[in-house]
């Protein structure tokens, strides 16, 4: 700290110190406290606030796990979340290692530019795209009809199909840039080695660029899995009332059913569930904090 | 030699799929809103028109959304890239695990889900400070994570920053505010024009986290999901081509000046 005052002088440090730590204080550790403290009381009207009612308990937590329908739309969001983190991961590895090791000059620079193009696209719109080619007489429906493999329009809608359709074609961008920019990294000499000395190419991957991955993968994973299970917007329009999200849980508690501490303990499960994503991947490949943002 | 054609063909079909699979239903967005058919489709193909832009602009629930848009994004820009620079410096000033513990908390925020940054900073500003939602809530709530992307930026930046330039200016006689004027900033510039590019863009299409903090106000991509909901016109298709085509016009323009600034 003393390091930064002698390089900019007392006052920068000072404002410096100060936005940082009003950062993390206002914008950050405390609204997640509060919001756990939040949690733990019950939902009162004014008047009783601090009265014998006013304490804290585990309530909230429990009526989510007693609540069946709740519960199951919870572990659905793990599971279907974790599905697509799997499905984008495989998808991606191809695209990721022929932009970074394969492709050259103009080609990579135009396909960087391709996908950089629809990552810009709003999260709504990529939903709304998958709506309209979906719907009862969109171009799927229309397209299988004119080469007669259906005779009625399919109800592709509102499933959990669709929903992960949807999701993956969202945030499969948020795979191909980490693991892009993990396997650039690696030295092409050290793929040519391990073929000079007879090593078919899965076994390339397996042994060589895929442990160089490693910290990509786990990034674009956590970034996946967040995005999926936190997605809001996707479900909303490409599912129905079978493929509830968690997240449209917590939002029907907070403007519907205007329990916000009820809300606030939904919210900070999803929470505890992504910090516990984070560590397992940060355990499974091995890797720090710091290899995180790179 | 044969088996490495047979994977050139391989790769080569899988990139052709994978990026028809990213652009097809973009391009039936974009062409179903010149499509004269109530509905948004692109297939049975009605006839060229220019309606759906006009509805648009007609519209006055959408000016305003787009107006809140920008002001949010502007004051995303102010609060971010001061706060994301200032987070670089004072962790660039650190040691090992000083360092790697503020690093964790500062770069959370984009690791958490958007819902719950918008839920957390709802609970905390009301009942704290008494701001209810709305556009300076909104202003709040995005800030606490975009501030994180402009501080990588700045964070990248600095990594490749010369520190004897800096004891140069200082032994010859500089002040050290004249120093962080002189030297730091303008090395700096090019990643804080890119973190408040990018601040900019992160806000203007932000949805999760505003969906909890704007309260009865309304931004682009809340009038967006509300008509998604209301009514299936090729309006919204209209608005998608303007906002498509605005990003990469921007995304163009940014990826030009960045490759000048080189």
């Amino acid at each position: 700290m003393n390091g930064l005052a002698a390089r900019y002088g007392w006052p920068l440090a000072a404002i410096c110190l100060a936005l940082v730590a009003a950062w993390l204080a206002l914008l950050i550790l405390l609204p997640q406290l509060m919001m756990f403290e939040f949690s733990l009381r019950p939902n009162l009207l004014p008047r009783q606030l601090g009265g014998p009612e006013d304490v804290r308990s585990l309530a909230n937590y429990a009526r989510l796990f007693g609540n069946p329908i709740h519960l199951g739309i919870f572990l659905q969001t793990i599971w279907a979340s974790s599905l697509v983190t799997v499905v984008v991961l495989a998808v991606c590895y191809p695209i990721a290692f022929y932009l970074a090791q394969v492709a050259r000059g103009r080609q990579a620079a135009l396909l960087f530019v391709a996908l950089v193009v629809p990552f810009w696209v709003n999260e709504i719109l990529r939903a709304f795209a998958w709506l309209i080619l979906l719907a009862r007489n969109g171009l799927v429906n229309r397209l299988l009809i004119d080469a007669g493999l259906i005779a009625e329009p399919l109800p592709l809608l509102g499933g959990t199909g669709s929903v992960l359709l949807g999701m993956v074609y969202a945030y499969v961008l948020f795979m191909v840039f980490p693991l892009y920019n993990a396997i650039e990294s690696l030295e092409r000499q050290q793929i040519e080695a391990a073929r000079d000395l007879g090593a078919p190419w899965w076994r390339i991957h397996w042994r060589v660029v895929l442990p160089h991955a490693k910290p990509g993968i786990a990034v674009g994973c956590i970034m996946t899995f967040m995005l999926a299970a936190g997605s809001y917007a996707v479900p909303m329009l490409l599912g129905g009332v079978r493929s509830r999200w968690f997240t449209e849980v917590i939002y029907t508690w907070f403007f519907e059913g205007a329990n916000w501490n009820q809300g606030a303990a939904y919210a900070f499960v999803l929470l505890l569930l992504c910090i516990l994503f984070i560590f397992a991947m940060m355990r499974i490949f091995r890797v720090r904090v710091s290899d995180i943002g790179r | 030699m044969t088996a490495d054609r047979l994977a050139q063909v391989a790769i080569r079909g899988y990139l052709a799929l994978f990026f028809a699979y990213l652009f097809l239903p973009l391009g039936v967005l974009v062409g179903a809103a010149f499509n004269a058919s109530r509905y948004p489709t692109l297939v049975p193909w009605e006839g060229l028109t220019g309606q759906w832009f006009a509805d648009l602009l007609a519209d006055r629930l959408m000016g305003e959304a787009a107006w809140n848009s920008l002001v949010v994004g502007l004051g995303v820009v102010a609060v971010s890239v001061p706060v994301g620079t200032a987070g670089a410096l004072v962790l660039s000033s650190l040691h090992a695990r000083a360092r790697t513990l503020l690093y964790g908390f500062l770069v959370s925020p984009i690791l958490t889900p958007g819902v719950i940054i918008g839920i957390a900073t709802l609970i905390f500003w009301n009942r704290a400070f008494g701001v209810p939602g709305g556009l300076m809530l909104t202003v709040v709530a995005q800030s606490s994570f975009i501030a994180a992307y402009c501080m990588l930026l700045v964070l990248a930046r600095l990594e490749r920053f010369d520190r004897a330039q800096e004891e140069a200016a200082l032994s010859l006689g500089a002040s050290r505010l004249q120093v962080f004027r002189r030297i730091t900033l303008p090395f700096l510039a090019p990643a804080l024009y890119a973190g408040a590019f990018i601040a900019f863009l992160q806000s203007f299409e932000n949805f999760n986290t505003t969906l909890f903090v704007v309260g009865t106000d309304t931004t682009l991509p809340i009038r967006l999901a509300s008509m998604v909901r209301q009514t299936m016109s090729p309006s919204v298709n209209a608005l998608a081509v303007i906002l498509i085509a605005t990003t990469v016009a921007a995304a163009a323009a940014y990826e030009v000046l960045r490759r000048r600034g080189r």
